[in-house]
């Protein structure tokens, strides 16, 4: 296990240096300039601040440049916000984006495994349908609906939670309901199939013969199977809730990394584009070696290395 | 085992709930902003109105620091917690700030001599000098400051500031000089009516040398490490990504009895229908501009919505590479054939008015209170005579279809803008198909340097108060031209305005410039002016909107009833 991971971890460095390098290069075809009045300057002026930011160096100059930067963890200053360090920018962005994406996932895909549990355990009945129903109205409508609903109702209208802002715990309710809402569908959706897959199973048909009580069969038995698919489609949405979502972050005016990264690249602002793109992609990458080791616990016949290892 | 990694649940979800609680801690202001806090709970024993104000701005403050501002959201700020020379009043004129009257010129309107205030104070108790003056506008263009609108605003007014900045003179020999700690001289290139207005632009404010030095490169990145001479000071900023700031009234401002203001907590919102959400719970005073029609249209006649009419046009250009648009009457009958009426009635319906020529209304006046606008409506549009000329047009090029690009930005109004000017032309103009290319602002930017287009749908803000901001962009190789437009005529009316000391005269030659650039060339197609719309509760009394830097002044803000 511990080599399996080694190896992955030498993996994940090298598709790392593969994405930074490539966003690097495609970065520099955007047109235009970072400075944000660059149709008020004079040639002159652009090449003079083109000088002090390097921009006027060969693109691999300022490619390895930028590389070892990166290695002494500097990832460079914002030319949109006044020279500040994107490591600043990142540390205030990625808690509010956090802190949202796992408060939607958490409660995303509990109250999501459990209506498709239920709606498994009680098929074709009316709390079957229901959920399903609830399931496919999550999955269909984009979340700035919910977001703008929820800010409509629930909060201008009948007062009972802040319309936006970022000032505390109640600030977060709305937008981890719409932002939920999207893993509660999926989560409900895939754990009612892979339930019903796993109910009819001959293991379980033995399980019942054998005398366990249903409660026993649900958890113990067909549970703990069904989640595997489920843990392997929302690994990966764990991440995009993570790293922000732009609308929601936008309606609720929460000053979320989502936001940064798009306004980033409106503005050609270079640090801050390589910057969210190292944190976004190490995300990914972290989390689909987490995904692995996970399946392992979840289901120990499922095992690394070619499936040789026990 | 089973057990262990029940227990391994419970802890993970208790140390995720601990992370979740602690990610909150950011905004200290929380309490501030509580929504419907304003009951009569703990605040009945309040004897007045609170005089607190909860503002929403469009977007984050990217400097504070006067010398590197460029864009609106800083130049606001700054104006309201700094202040230069002279400030703007309501009615758009300069009146003494830091100055104690007004300038001494010479009698070639050359130099101008300043008297300050001796009462103008730092908030770190120095005394505002002309050696402030002098400091800032060295440092605003020292390239190694790599100041962006410093230089863009001194060259070509102030003297020498050009050598200055490529470095072929001493920073002491620019045209700014402290005679002594309360009178600044200021040698101009040539007599500029506009003095005072320009003064009061942020990048002519002063910086306090000691301040400035002490924190070196820390200087203007958060509350912490900015200093201030206006009306308020900032007590709440956490740097250039924060999204929540705070203005408190500066007790040791000159003028500090006539601001009545306590404070004013700003918070950053990008959704116009989150920020009138947000108005009507009662969450903010103030939202930022509302661009959406739809909500526009929603408040109309109530009072709580404010309409600035804002000094920036809109219009067409016409690159002239394009062989085609080389033709005057394929030009004129494109400006002729769009109903700019329809355009800003039906299209935009948000108070936008028509644009008659390339100088706005409501933006400069003369001596005696005339405005520019006065002088002339060009390009009035009317189909049939652009019918008339498309076919003459097509005659002398030879042709029976013409396909034109119309490069525009990619944001809701202009594309909405831009599928109707596609309409009127298609309609109107037989033969001519438009193909419409919405990009974000910079990539259209970069096309536009390029003069990599056929029709772009383009816009100016001004920089300072005098319809020269308008005109100069149009002189053969002038560095907004970009569309190939060349007129002698035309350049020397610029230079000669440009020399003008006279501002009356100096319109007669605006005007005369106007008709050749419009009647004469049909250079381009002026569309709208636009229209701000923003959400202020009527208990608001006393806010100033500005047409050049600062948007807003606080200054005079007074809270009055609930």
């Amino acid at each position: 296990m511990t080599k399996y991971i080694l190896q992955r971890i030498v993996y994940m460095i090298i598709t790392l240096f593969i994405v930074i390098s490539a966003t690097f290069f495609l970065m520099k075809l955007i047109p235009g300039s970072p400075f944000n009045s660059a149709e008020k300057l004079s040639e002159e002026q652009l090449h003079i601040m083109n000088e002090k930011y390097g921009l006027n160096d060969p693109v691999p100059v300022q490619y390895a440049r930028y590389m070892g930067g990166m290695l002494k963890g500097d990832l460079g200053t914002s030319f949109q916000f006044n020279n500040t360090p994107v490591t600043t920018i990142i540390s205030a962005g990625i808690g509010p984006s956090a802190t949202l994406g796992l408060q939607a996932m958490f409660f995303g895909t509990i109250i999501g495994i459990f209506l498709g549990v239920i709606a498994a355990l009680k098929q074709n009945t009316w709390i079957d349908y229901g959920s399903t129903f609830f399931a496919v109205v999550g999955k269909s409508i984009p979340s700035f609906v919910f977001a703008a609903l929820l800010q409509y109702y629930i909060a201008r209208e009948l007062g009972w939670f802040p319309v936006m802002l970022w000032n505390g715990p109640e600030y977060s309710v709305l937008p981890t309901i719409a932002l939920a809402m999207f893993p509660i569908s999926i989560a409900a959706r895939f754990m009612r199939t892979e339930m019903i897959d796993v109910l009819n199973s001959d293991y379980i048909t033995l399980a019942k013969a054998k005398g366990a009580s249903s409660f026993q069969i649900s958890v113990k038995h067909a549970l703990r199977n069904a989640l595997i698919p489920v843990v392997t489609v929302l690994a990966p949405l764990a991440v995009g809730l993570m790293t922000g979502s732009l609308v929601i972050e936008k309606i609720f005016g929460i000053p979320g990394i989502g936001e940064a990264f798009v306004r980033s690249i409106m503005m050609n602002d270079y640090s801050v584009i390589m910057g969210t793109s190292i944190l976004f992609a190490t995300l990914f990458v972290v989390v689909i070696l987490l995904v692995d080791i996970l399946y392992g616990l979840i289901d120990p016949r499922i095992r690394v290395s070619g499936g040789s290892s026990k | 085992m089973k057990n262990s990694k029940f227990s391994l649940l419970v802890v993970l979800t208790l140390v995720l709930s601990l992370f979740l609680t602690a990610c909150y801690g950011g905004n200290k202001e929380g309490a501030t902003t509580k929504p419907n806090d304003g009951g009569n709970g703990e605040k009945a024993e309040t004897p007045a109105v609170p005089q607190e104000l909860k503002v929403f701005e469009s977007a984050e403050l990217p400097s504070m620091d006067s010398v590197m501002a460029e864009d609106a959201a800083s130049f606001e700020i700054i104006n309201n917690v700094n202040e230069g020379l002279y400030r703007l009043d309501k009615d758009q004129k300069a009146i003494p700030a830091v100055a104690s009257e007004d300038p001494a010129e010479s009698e070639d309107k050359l130099t101008y001599t300043i008297k300050l205030k001796d009462n103008a104070k730092w908030t770190n108790g120095e005394p505002v000098t002309a050696n402030d003056f002098v400091f800032a506008w060295q440092r605003a263009l020292d390239p190694k400051t790599a100041s962006p609108y410093g230089p863009y605003m001194m060259i070509g007014k102030i003297a020498n500031a050009d050598k200055v900045y490529d470095q072929s003179a001493k920073p002491e020999e620019l045209g700014v000089k402290a005679i002594d700690d309360h009178t600044l001289e200021v040698k101009l290139v040539k007599p500029i009516t506009y003095f005072k207005e320009l003064m009061a632009f942020p990048s002519f404010y002063p910086q306090n040398k000691k301040f400035v030095e002490e924190k070196g490169a820390k200087f203007g990145t958060n509350a912490e490490n900015l200093v201030f001479n206006g009306p308020f000071k900032m007590t709440d900023w956490g740097g250039p990504q924060a999204t929540s700031w705070k203005l408190e009234k500066n007790a040791d401002y000159w003028d500090a009895a006539n601001v009545k203001l306590e404070n004013i907590q700003f918070n950053v919102s990008k959704d116009p229908q989150a920020s009138v959400n947000a108005f009507e719970s009662g969450q903010v005073d103030k939202t930022p501009k509302l661009a959406t029609a739809a909500i526009i249209s929603q408040y109309e006649g109530d009072d709580q919505m404010q309409r600035f009419l804002e000094p920036s046009v809109w219009w067409i250009k016409m690159n002239q590479k394009n062989p085609a648009l080389k033709n005057q009457n394929i030009r004129r009958a494109i400006a002729l054939a769009v109903d700019r009426k329809a355009l800003v009635d039906d299209v935009l319906q948000n108070g936008s008015i028509v644009a008659d020529g390339i100088v706005p209304k409501e933006f400069a006046a003369d001596d005696s209170g005339k405005d520019f606008r006065e002088t002339g409506k060009y390009l009035e549009t009317n189909k049939e005579e652009a019918k008339k000329l498309w076919a003459q047009g097509l005659k002398e090029l030879g042709q029976s279809k013409l396909s034109l690009g119309y490069l525009s930005q990619d944001t809701e109004t202009a594309k909405l803008e831009a599928s109707f000017v596609k309409e009127q032309l298609e309609t109107t103009l037989e033969g001519l198909a438009v193909e419409v290319k919405s990009v974000p602002f910079k990539i259209k930017l970069d096309l536009e340097d390029k003069m990599d287009y056929d029709l772009l749908n383009g816009g100016w803000g001004p920089d300072y108060q005098n319809p020269m901001t308008y005109m100069d962009l149009w002189i053969t190789d002038g560095a907004q031209n970009k569309m190939g437009y060349s007129n002698p005529k035309f350049d020397d009316l610029i230079k000669q305005a440009d020399k003008e000391t006279d501002l009356n005269k100096q319109f007669e030659i605006f005007t005369q410039a106007e008709k050749v650039l419009l009647e004469e060339d049909v250079a381009l197609s002026p569309l709208y002016q636009r229209s701000v719309n923003v959400l202020i509760k009527a208990k608001v009394k006393g806010l100033v909107h500005h047409n050049i830097g600062g948007e807003y002044s606080y200054q005079w803000v007074t809270i009055e009833g609930e």
